[in-house]
């Protein structure tokens, strides 16, 4: 019994990781399913993020001074972002509410809505 | 008589440069001078050659210009030609004075002419060039028949036209009536019996005295004692000034006084009011009007009527100091010697004392060299100050006087001016109430010493001091003024009273606080005492004065503004300090250059991340038109994105929309087709 309680100490802090590893594992798998064109709107999205999470940083460190700017361009990211979100809500194919609506379409929104967005995000900048 | 006269034009020099005077003077240099300015002796009117030639006779001048060639020409033609009245009349008037070479024939013609022409004149003034002319002819060419044969007849026709108050109308038709056309007519009355071929009747004659003095009546005077004639109403023919008409009514006068036997009873005072109506004038800038006076005088001296005595004093400021002599000058009005005489002073007075005389009844004494009345000295009674000193003439020759227009009392201001001594100034800062000298210094105010003192708010300061006139009696001038100078430009100015003997003021610096703006620190004062009759008026700085005062309160008044200095208004201004926010706190530049790198990175990682996706251009299309398509697409959003850049550039709003405009509706186009093509083909794939 103290061999079964001993291995199995060590065996509980390694299985949360092995549960975690395996989640993961199982996520990704999950994720590889999906079809390319989600997945490159979703390594846009992560992009948009990243570069806002950077901008967020650097005003952090240096102040808020020319405070449109930094406005600017964070929400240019963010907007970005929703906007490729939206689209891929519209390109998702198991999803049974946008059936009717062709991709070709959702992404002339897309377009549009990104030329509007950063014509403001531009003047904006200052 | 020259020698006298010759002195008289010297003295008349120095009468010239001197101040000028209210009571006027005789005719000096300057109207020399001025005379051979107006007048050229050259010009083509005759009227205006014979004013010019008659003044340089009268005012006797050397250095005339001399004219007398030409001139004698343009006579001869006038006289021989038939020429005007007017010409006429003035072309003998010159010859008169330069007497030319005319022959005597030149002569009987004109005058047989002007005799035929005399009956058939119906105007007034061609009667008076008629018989002026003629009058004329008899003086220059004796031998020539010149008489009238129907004097009574012209007479009478002169006469018709004259008014009951002593006015003359200048024709029959005209209703008209004018004082200068009294003149005209009074002077061709003259003339007319002066050519008469027997004697005129005298009731006649003294009905024109009686006009003459009817005339007089309307005379018109100012209240110094000025008579002159002036034109009631516009005038039918040119309107004439008080000037000409004043001197062409003693032109008339005068001549009539000359051919007449008996006296006309003239009043002196108003011969002698228009003798001071000429002189008024000064020196006239035109040439008529200044031959009009010129002649005037001359004819008022010329014995017909009283001759005018003028008293004038060559300076009317006398200095006790300098122990000046009052000086009196009697000339008549061409500057000529007045007949023996003395001059008296009846009374003198001070201007603020009119009842009491100062001086009574003195006789100036003649300095015959100089030819001036003198008083040597003023007595001790007169001191500094405005008189009114009343002289009168009185002739030797008793029987004389009615020869001279004299003149009652002439009243002449004189100002006596001397040295005033200022003593006795002491300055003391006084306790408030007690009233006790804590500091009491003496100044000696002719001297440039000064004094420091220092008081606050609680005390008084004192400054008395004494003005004496040389003849010991207090004085009190018009100005005395202290003023307070402040080091920051602020001034206070008082009057300082006299009490008795004494000039006193009290500062009471209680009550003065206010008045002060509350500025405590360095005062300066100054002194300031003037008079028109003090020799030695004075602005002197006394020192100075530190004074104390309390904190301004906070509703005290606000100090106003010092009076600019009016040459600063041009002057630079003072510099402006603009004041700028201080500029943000700005990162260093590597740090910034840095983020700038790590933003870059995300795309990079998105670029990589497409990469292993296996992005591909399979689904390019691959024939022509979509192909085109595609390319239009992806170069219009590329465009789109150049244009952003180059707004945040450069650009400004409205270019970059109207630039827009037409990208987008480009891009709408084209991806619409290409869109639409992939979505068709995808389609049909599908359906497929």
């Amino acid at each position: 019994m103290a061999r079964t309680s001993s291995s199995s100490s060590p065996s509980s802090s390694s299985s949360i990781t092995k549960d975690a590893q395996d989640l993961l594992r199982a996520l990704w798998s999950a994720y590889s399913a999906t079809p390319t064109n989600l997945k490159i709107i979703d390594l846009y999205v992560a992009f948009a993020v990243f570069t806002a999470l950077l901008q967020v940083v650097y005003m952090a460190l240096v102040g808020t001074f020319p405070f449109n700017s930094f406005l600017s361009g964070v929400l240019s990211c963010v907007g970005t972002a929703v906007l490729a979100v939206c689209l891929r809500i519209q390109v998702n194919k198991e999803n049974k509410e946008f059936k009717d609506l062709a991709p070709e379409r959702a992404f002339a929104d897309f377009v549009l809505c990104n030329v509007v967005l950063h014509l403001v995000i531009i003047n904006f900048l200052g | 008589m020259a020698t006298i006269l010759a002195k008289f034009l010297l003295l008349l020099f120095t009468i010239s440069i001197c101040n000028a005077v209210t009571i006027p003077t005789p005719i000096s240099d300057s109207h020399r001078s001025a005379a051979l300015q107006l007048f050229h002796g050259s010009s083509s009117s005759l009227e205006e050659t014979y004013e010019a030639l008659r003044v340089f006779e009268i005012l006797a001048l050397e250095n005339k210009p001399d004219v007398s060639a030409a001139t004698c020409q343009n006579v001869v033609e006038n006289l021989g030609s038939s020429s005007s009245l007017k010409d006429l009349f003035y072309a003998l008037k010159v010859n008169g004075i330069l007497k030319c070479k005319v022959d005597r024939a030149v002569f009987q013609g004109t005058a047989s002419r002007l005799k035929a022409t005399v009956n058939d004149a119906s105007t007034l003034v061609d009667i008076y060039y008629t018989i002026g002319s003629l009058v004329l002819i008899k003086d220059q060419a004796p031998n020539v028949d010149m008489l009238l044969a129907d004097a009574d007849g012209t007479f009478h026709s002169i006469k018709a036209l004259s008014q009951s108050d002593g006015r003359w109308r200048y024709s029959s038709d005209n209703p008209e009536s004018s004082t200068y056309a009294a003149g005209l007519a009074l002077e061709a009355l003259a003339g007319v019996i002066s050519l008469a071929s027997s004697e005129i009747d005298q009731s006649r004659v003294n009905t024109v005295k009686s006009d003459i003095l009817k005339l007089f009546d309307s005379i018109q005077k100012y209240d110094d004692g000025t008579f002159y004639f002036d034109e009631k109403f516009g005038g039918g023919r040119e309107h004439q000034g008080s000037l000409s008409t004043t001197s062409s009514v003693v032109r008339g006068v005068t001549s009539f006084a000359a051919v007449t036997s008996g006296k006309i009873d003239l009043p002196g005072d108003k011969v002698l009011g228009l003798a001071k109506f000429f002189l008024g004038i000064g020196v006239p800038g035109s040439a008529k009007d200044f031959f009009n006076q010129v002649e005037s005088l001359a004819l008022l001296e010329s014995k017909r009527v009283p001759i005018p005595l003028v008293l004038s004093l060559p300076a009317t400021v006398y200095s006790l100091s300098k122990k000046d002599q009052l000086k009196v000058t009697v000339n008549t009005v061409l500057g000529s010697a007045a007949p023996p005489l003395t001059v008296k002073l009846v009374r003198a007075f001070h201007t603020d004392a009119k009842g009491s005389a100062v001086i009574e009844g003195k006789e100036l004494q003649y300095d015959q060299s100089r030819g001036l009345h003198v008083l040597s000295v003023f007595p001790d009674n007169v001191d500094v100050g405005t008189y009114v000193f009343v002289f009168e003439i009185v002739l030797h020759d008793s029987g004389s006087e009615n020869d001279y227009a004299i003149g009652g009392q002439i009243h002449v201001p004189i100002y006596v001016t001397g040295i005033v001594k200022v003593s006795n100034a002491e300055i003391a800062v006084l306790d408030s109430d007690l009233g006790s000298d804590e500091t009491q210094k003496t100044l000696d105010l002719a001297g440039t010493d000064v004094v420091s003192l220092s008081a606050n708010h609680l005390q008084k300061s004192r400054f008395s001091f004494q003005l004496t006139t040389p003849h010991g009696r207090a004085f009190k001038p018009r100005q005395v003024l202290l003023k307070l100078r402040h080091e920051t430009k602020y001034e206070h100015i008082f009057v300082v009273r006299n009490t008795g003997k004494k000039f006193e003021i009290i500062l009471d610096f209680l009550g003065l606080v206010d008045k002060f703006y509350y500025l405590s620190g360095r005062y300066d004062f100054e002194l300031t005492v003037g008079d028109a009759v003090m020799e030695n008026s004075f602005l002197r700085p006394l020192g100075h004065l530190e004074l104390d005062l309390p904190e301004a309160p906070e509703k005290a008044a606000r100090l106003p503004p010092l009076p600019v200095d009016p040459y600063s208004r041009y002057g630079p201004k003072a510099e402006i300090g603009h004041l700028f926010r201080a500029p943000e706190k700005r990162p260093p530049q590597n740090v910034s250059l840095a983020f700038l790198i790590l933003t870059l990175l995300p795309f990079i990682g998105f670029l990589v991340g497409l990469l292993r996706l296996g992005v591909n251009f399979k689904n390019f299309p691959s024939s022509a038109v979509p192909a085109t398509y595609a390319i239009l697409f992806q170069l219009g959003v590329a465009a789109v994105l150049l244009l952003y850049v180059l707004f945040w550039l450069k650009l400004d709003l409205f270019t970059t929309l109207k630039a827009l405009g037409f990208l987008g509706a480009f891009l709408l186009f084209v991806g619409h087709r290409i869109l639409s093509h992939l979505a068709s083909t995808s389609a049909k794939l599908k359906s497929a």
